[in-house]
């Protein structure tokens, strides 16, 4: 039956997905909550939380406060502890019992914001879709509401490097969709932004793990972006919409698919940059997002079937690598949002236990979380690729830097 | 510590909310606003006390927020076996199938477990309370159809906990909730709602050893039949302030006494409950007994280990209090609500013999705890209260690691100690006691205990950081 679960977990969900995505940035967020979602984001889903400061806090609201429609003592509370602590933003997430009484999140953000004169977010979350809907969906705020053009000068000096300068002045790319979430790992981070500097890239602001407000703040420097998680899509999307900046959307895992990723960033920023500076607004419309679907070009030589179950653009860069370097069958099963045209047409989009576990009986290996193993088949070899958005942070120290060494798993095969 | 996010953190330094006990209202010092969760997460959850039911399988009803947290509960538990979940969706608020998603979900879920369980804890959520769920309904279709289940209501409804029972009392109700009725054997007496087993010399357990009592206590039963004969209970005692409407509940419904005893670090207050509990079991165990010679004899039992515990229990304090405060001196001591349920009354104790209590970290003064308010107030105004959950918080534990740059340690290299959790956190020290939901300890040993493990957590360090970040203290007593 949908919707239930006989044993395996359940993502984060977006109200903390959220949280996650603003950790680092010096605001203030409150999950519109009665009581739980602040300690099990905290324990679970949070492995900055013992170490790293960040107000994340909960409304604490109540039966009678939720009946009378009382959203004043949520106001009052949030511009209280504002004036307290001056947060750069504020960010409201919301929970299943706002939803269900209908609560107002742009109206209460607009009466903050006017209250406190700080930058505030409502963010519908309903506390019923994963991490992924409202990590992206706080990402795309952030762009939206706190990422300007770049300054005139910065233009001015950009485009006099890059006409005066004999050799390709180096691309600036921004990476989309860090949080701890997908990336959770030792290293993980670093060997990406590795990766992009060894193929000769410049970093630019990391959303958002590792860069602040401030280094957010000059992303539409950047030329295009690399959006490593599904988290980063809603940022992508508000960064064409606002920057007309490109993204290419995937992972570096193994070399092939690496090769395929470097060849996708430098096409779009170098469409990017032509346009930048030679193009008007209107030229700039035309330009699309890129992607790429490697799977597409290679035979595959061997029967074998490899599912993968997790979310969608680490498992569909991993998947798009397995075949390459392997030249196994392979298959997602995405158990988190993914808009239309990342996956394959051959993934499957499985959010429920009975959406998976007929998927599993055919395949020879098995990817995911160690907590999917007791609805897989003995049949089938199971790797363990644990995920703090499902098992938190239970198996959080065996997360492998598949970006560094991604030998861990496929020589597995 | 703590990092500061940025070049100067976000905030600079934050005003850490305390409030002398002298200016604090009784029973709420702080005011309500938005709610911090410290990084202490030692004591149990609905999950974890749900699992001390034998062979149980527990089923929650709720959106993917709120499962997460106890699915990953019952994940480190490794009791996912026992343990089910039925996801609500945003359609099903609209769509008034909530009866049908239930009933259906479980049935879907008892069809693929690989044994049938004894009983099942359907935990239903806010949602279903806001959205008027007729859980009559859904409890009388899932009995029709598994008449050999056990159906316990359990709740996860924290939008209800400042209306009438909060979670804790609730979960206590319904854990006994599925004992049925037999026949009461006035030889047999019950130890409930605590999560931890009683201690083995604790001052209870001692009184009905000496009146040669059978004693049930959930946290031993190995199998739902085993938990069933608790119903065979003359008396049901309980010791948590959680527990009283539960044995309440218990006694009206299956016919057996509840007695309440008072956790107290005061001696006469000690002595008085050792009694009344004495004069309780007396009352049930003796009178109802056919055998008046063996009466006889189990009343003399009891009355003589009272007098016992009360010579004995006060001359082994009193030791106990000279060689802690001898070894402690005057380092700061703290203390946190999640230790004991009576933290006022263990800083009176402290306070009163010596010891330099400076801190006392509870959102709520306990209802037992009023008269040490009183007290204290009168006696040592500066004592000071802080919260746990004032936004605020969040900062306490970096200001306090700030604070304490450069101070002398001491010999023993303890600058404060804490005793609890989250006092450990806020203070940032590794010198604490590591003991949640006073850890089954009672009367005269609990003061001796506990001034016990003081001296340990002086003398020994401890890995804070990792300790206090376990949930469920002592949690693995449910894996059987």
């Amino acid at each position: 039956m949908k919707q239930t679960a006989r044993i395996i977990s359940t993502y984060s969900a977006d109200a903390m997905g959220v949280c996650s995505a603003l950790y680092e940035l010096g605001g203030m967020t409150v999950m519109h909550d009665a009581s739980g979602c602040n300690s099990t984001y905290t324990t679970h889903d949070e492995p900055r939380w013992f170490d790293m400061d960040s107000m994340v806090y909960i409304s604490g609201l109540s039966e009678m406060e939720a009946i009378m429609g009382d959203d004043e003592k949520l106001i009052e509370d949030i511009s209280e502890a504002a004036e307290e602590m001056h947060p750069k933003f504020i960010a409201i997430a919301g929970t299943p019992i706002p939803t269900m009484t209908g609560f107002d999140y742009d109206a209460v953000a607009e009466v903050i914001e006017k209250r406190t004169g700080i930058p505030t977010f409502g963010f519908p979350t309903t506390g019923m879709n994963t991490y992924v809907h409202g990590a992206s969906m706080a990402l795309e705020g952030v762009v939206n509401r706190l990422i300007g053009d770049p300054s005139d000068k910065w233009i001015e000096e950009k485009l006099g490097e890059v006409e005066t300068s004999d050799e390709e002045v180096p691309y600036k790319v921004n990476i989309l969709g860090l949080t701890p979430l997908d990336y959770s790992g030792d290293g993980q981070v670093e060997s990406i932004e590795k990766w992009l500097t060894d193929r000769g890239f410049l970093v630019g602001s990391r959303f958002a793990m590792g860069s602040d407000l401030d280094e957010l703040g000059r992303a539409s420097e950047a030329e295009v972006n690399l959006v490593v998680s599904g988290t980063g899509l809603g940022a992508a999307r508000a960064m064409y919409e606002k920057f007309a900046i490109p993204s290419v959307i995937g992972l570096p895992i193994g070399p092939k698919q690496s090769d395929l990723l470097e060849d996708a960033l430098l096409k779009a920023a170098r469409e990017y940059r032509r346009f930048r500076t030679s193009g008007t607004v209107t030229e700039r419309a035309g330009l699309t997002r890129l992607k790429i679907h490697p799977n597409d070009l290679d035979p595959v030589v061997k029967d074998d079937i490899v599912v993968l179950i997790g979310e969608g653009v680490m498992n569909f860069s991993l998947a798009n690598s397995i075949r390459f370097e392997t030249g196994h069958k392979t298959k997602v099963l995405c158990a988190t949002e993914c808009p239309d045209g990342i996956l394959r047409e051959w993934d499957k989009m499985t959010p429920d236990e009975d959406d998976i576990i007929p998927e599993l009986a055919e395949a020879s290996y098995i990817i995911a979380d160690p907590l999917y193993k007791p609805i897989c088949p003995k049949s089938a070899k199971f790797i363990a690729l644990p995920s703090v958005g499902f098992s938190g942070r239970m198996y959080r120290d065996d997360i492998p830097d598949l970006v560094r060494d991604p030998g861990l798993i496929l020589n597995q095969f | 510590m703590l990092k500061r996010i940025g070049k100067d953190g976000n905030t600079g330094h934050v005003r850490i909310p305390g409030v002398r006990i002298a200016d604090a209202d009784f029973p709420a010092p702080f005011r309500s606003g938005l709610e911090y969760s410290s990084p202490a997460r030692g004591t149990w959850n609905i999950v974890h006390t749900g699992m001390l039911m034998p062979e149980a399988h527990e089923i929650y009803v709720c959106g993917a927020g709120c499962i997460r947290g106890v699915i990953l509960t019952a994940a480190e538990m490794g009791l996912t076996d026992r343990f089910s979940t039925i996801a609500v969706r945003e359609h099903n608020l609209l769509d008034g199938d909530m009866e049908d998603l239930i009933i259906e979900g479980v049935t879907d879920v008892l069809g693929k477990l690989p044994k049938r369980p004894p009983a099942v804890l359907l935990y239903t959520s806010c949602v279903h309370h806001f959205t008027g769920t007729d859980l009559d309904l859904v409890y009388s279709r899932l009995r029709e159809r598994f008449p050999d289940i056990d159906f316990a209501d359990c709740y996860m409804n924290p939008i209800m906990r400042k209306s009438g029972l909060t979670p804790d009392q609730l979960m206590r109700t319904r854990l006994y909730s599925l004992l049925h009725e037999r026949q009461i054997s006035s030889n047999a007496v019950a130890i409930i709602g605590n999560d931890l087993p009683a201690q083995k010399d604790n001052d209870l357990v001692k009184l009905l050893e000496a009146g040669g009592l059978k004693v049930h206590e959930i946290t031993s039963c190995r199998t739902y039949a085993e938990y069933q004969e608790m119903a065979e209970s003359s008396v049901y005692i309980s010791y948590n302030p959680d527990a009283v409407s539960g044995g309440d509940m218990l006694s009206e419904r299956l016919g057996g006494r509840h007695h309440y005893v008072k956790f107290s670090f005061d001696f006469d207050e000690i002595d008085e409950e050792n009694a009344k509990l004495a004069d309780t079991l007396v009352a049930v165990t003796c009178a109802e007994d056919g055998d008046a010679g063996k009466a006889a004899e189990r009343e003399n039992a009891l009355r003589d280990a009272v007098a016992q515990l009360r010579e004995r229990g006060r001359e082994e304090c009193r030791r106990a209090l000279d060689e802690t405060l001898a070894l402690i001196g005057d380092t700061p001591v703290t203390i946190d609500y999640t230790f004991c349920p009576r933290p006022l009354g263990l800083a009176r104790f402290l306070l009163e013999n010596g010891f330099n209590v400076t801190k006392i970290y509870l959102d709520g003064i306990p209802g037992a705890d009023r008269p040490d308010h009183e007290i204290l107030r009168e006696e040592y105004p500066d004592l000071m209260l802080y919260p746990t959950v004032h936004a605020a918080m969040r900062f306490a534990a970096a200001e306090n690691a700030d604070a304490a740059d450069g101070t002398d340690a001491g010999a023993e290299g303890c600058r404060v100690l804490a005793i609890g959790q989250k006092a450990a956190y806020f203070e940032n020290t590794d010198n604490f006691v590591n003991v949640v939901e006073g850890g089954g300890m009672l009367g005269y040993e609990a003061v001796t205990h506990t001034l016990e493990l003081m001296r340990e957590a002086y003398r020994e360090k401890k890995n804070m950081r990792d300790l206090v970040q376990i949930k469920g203290l002592g949690c693995d007593i449910c894996v059987r």
